[in-house]
């Protein structure tokens, strides 16, 4: 644990030094704060202490920002070598996949963290359900940390850091709204799986305010498939 | 803790990369890895630092096998790779303290030993700068500085002193040497004089498999074969010294280098030595002798030998 937190932090600390961090945070805030407060159907206009419009628009823009993050973790390191003199000090592959994802997911948490003033003016402004709030983020969260484990992938079977951002956006785009509007074109068990498999029916059904079981364990089997893959891809090295 | 390599086999798809190989390395010797380029050095270093799993065989570390169990070991092993990849972003000192951490040091060493390296390595003036802005020298010495931040028992260096200038080679050269008296220490190079200047031992490989193994004298006695005097003759005419070397019965051939000089290569049966004879015929002939000097087979010889065919 304590090697996972050690590459997780140098990595964070990379995306500060960087200023990948501060680009994304700016962009995130920019524009959740510009459609939450100021523009289209805005707080102000639906005249609700909600902040619906918040989770819709930061569903999609955490879409695009977790590719961004995760696309160079591991190709990167592949590309120059790197990964050679990581992997041969005390540490175990998984530790290196987990170490790494967890610097992403701290990232989008600090980026979700920035958002707080939102719920204390909307407090301030009108009566708030605590419950839907929370249930938000936890939401925006897992969807997060979903995007990352499949970005994480996409950059562990290439060195290029292009085909790994947008490989993550192709497979993320499935689960984003294909499987979604596939559904609605079928009828019966293909119907009903395909819209289990999307990660709106989910995301929307937490952000309502309920975390189900069924939800966590989807959300969770894909954290950890994307994982899993990742570290496989990382021990492949020794099957060419 | 030794390195035993035991019957190593590596294939990277139809074809083996590393065929069959044994070796030991003791504690306090330092072990030349000499080879040409896909010969499989590289590729066995990374069988014994654990990035790549075995083929057939075994690596016994301190007499337990890796197979399976390499994540345990790579605590003991300091590794520097081929090329010095490093993060080109970080600072000399975050890095360090990076890969000391991860290495599994406490914190409270980690201040001391980091201070420690930058100071064997003489990294004190670059400490600060970003790995990026480094010359090539720096680098690779940030490289050794990483592999030997944990103190391990065993140090694998892959090229370490590539791209270093002369007088940092030495330098480098001595710290291997002094690491080599109490470490493990194995080291592949292309550089053979480097060899000779800091290995107890030489491991020549071709093609996966091992072609020479043993110190350099040995390596040279076993191609030596047949001695190559170089001679110089004064106050003869060359034609006759000529006929007169050919005469002696140790000398196999005599070749004429320089005729103005009258410099003279005297080759020796095989076993056989004409030093003497040479001596007692100028003195017969009332020649003066003004050179004589054994022609020593390089060792650059022997590895065109072994590794050419």
């Amino acid at each position: 644990m304590h090697t996972v937190w050690t590459i997780a932090k140098k990595e964070l600390q990379s995306y500060f030094d960087s200023l990948i961090a501060y680009i994304l945070l700016i962009l995130f805030l920019g524009f959740s704060g510009f459609f939450t407060w100021l523009y289209g159907s805005d707080i102000f206009m639906t005249g609700q202490a909600s902040l619906q419009v918040f989770f819709s628009v930061a569903y999609w823009t955490l879409f695009f920002f977790a590719p961004a993050l995760t696309m160079r973790l591991l190709a990167e390191e592949k590309k120059s070598g790197t990964i050679e003199l990581l992997l041969t000090k005390a540490v175990t592959d998984r530790q290196v996949v987990y170490g790494k994802f967890l610097s992403a997911f701290l990232l989008v948490i600090i980026a979700l963290l920035f958002t707080a003033p939102y719920v204390i003016t909307l407090s301030i402004i009108g009566n708030i359900d605590a419950g839907e709030i929370i249930c938000g983020y936890i939401g925006l969260a897992l969807l997060s940390a979903a995007y990352i484990s499949i970005g994480l992938y996409a950059s562990s079977i290439t060195t290029n850091q292009i085909v790994a951002f947008l490989l993550a956006l192709t497979i993320g785009l499935f689960f984003h709204i294909i499987f979604d509007i596939l559904a609605g074109n079928f009828t019966g068990f293909g119907s009903k799986l395909l819209s289990q498999l999307s990660i709106t029916n989910h995301f929307e059904s937490i952000s309502r305010g309920v975390v189900d079981s069924r939800d966590l364990i989807y959300f969770g089997s894909i954290i950890f498939i994307g994982l899993f893959l990742s570290e496989l891809s990382l021990t492949k090295r020794n099957m060419n | 803790m030794d390195i035993q390599i035991e019957n190593l086999s590596k294939k990277y798809g139809n074809q083996k990369a590393v065929d069959n190989i044994s070796f030991e390395v003791k504690p306090g010797e330092v072990l030349g890895f000499l080879g040409p380029n896909g010969a499989g050095k590289s590729t066995t270093m990374k069988m014994i630092t654990g990035y790549l799993s075995l083929g057939e065989g075994d690596i016994l570390l301190g007499g337990r096998s890796v197979r399976g169990q390499s994540d345990e070991f790579k605590r003991h092993i300091g590794y520097l790779p081929e090329n010095n990849p490093l993060y080109l972003d970080m600072e000399v000192i975050d890095y360090l303290e990076f890969c000391a951490a991860l290495q599994g040091m406490k914190k409270n060493q980690i201040d001391l030993r980091v201070r420690e390296m930058v100071a064997v390595c003489g990294l004190n003036p670059e400490k600060h700068k970003k790995i990026g802005e480094l010359s090539k020298g720096y680098r690779q010495r940030v490289g050794l500085a990483q592999a030997m931040i944990h103190d391990p028992e065993i140090l694998v260096l892959d090229e370490p002193t590539t791209g270093l200038d002369p007088n940092q080679i030495v330098e480098i050269r001595k710290l291997i040497r002094q690491l080599g008296k109490e470490k493990t220490v194995v080291l592949s190079t292309h550089i053979l004089p480097e060899v000779e200047a800091t290995c107890d031992r030489i491991l020549i490989i071709n093609k996966g498999k091992i072609v020479a193994n043993g110190t350099a004298e040995n390596l040279r006695r076993q191609a030596a074969g047949q001695e190559i005097l170089k001679v110089k003759i004064e106050d003869g005419a060359a034609e006759e010294i000529m006929r007169e070397l050919r005469r002696i019965k140790t000398v196999d051939l005599v070749e004429l280098v320089d005729k103005s000089q009258n410099r003279f290569e005297v080759q020796s049966n095989t076993g056989f030595s004409s030093k003497r004879e040479i001596f007692t015929l100028c003195v017969q002939k009332g020649w003066m002798l003004s050179e004589l000097i054994p022609l020593e087979t390089r060792l650059e010889d022997i590895f065109r030998n072994l590794t050419l065919n």
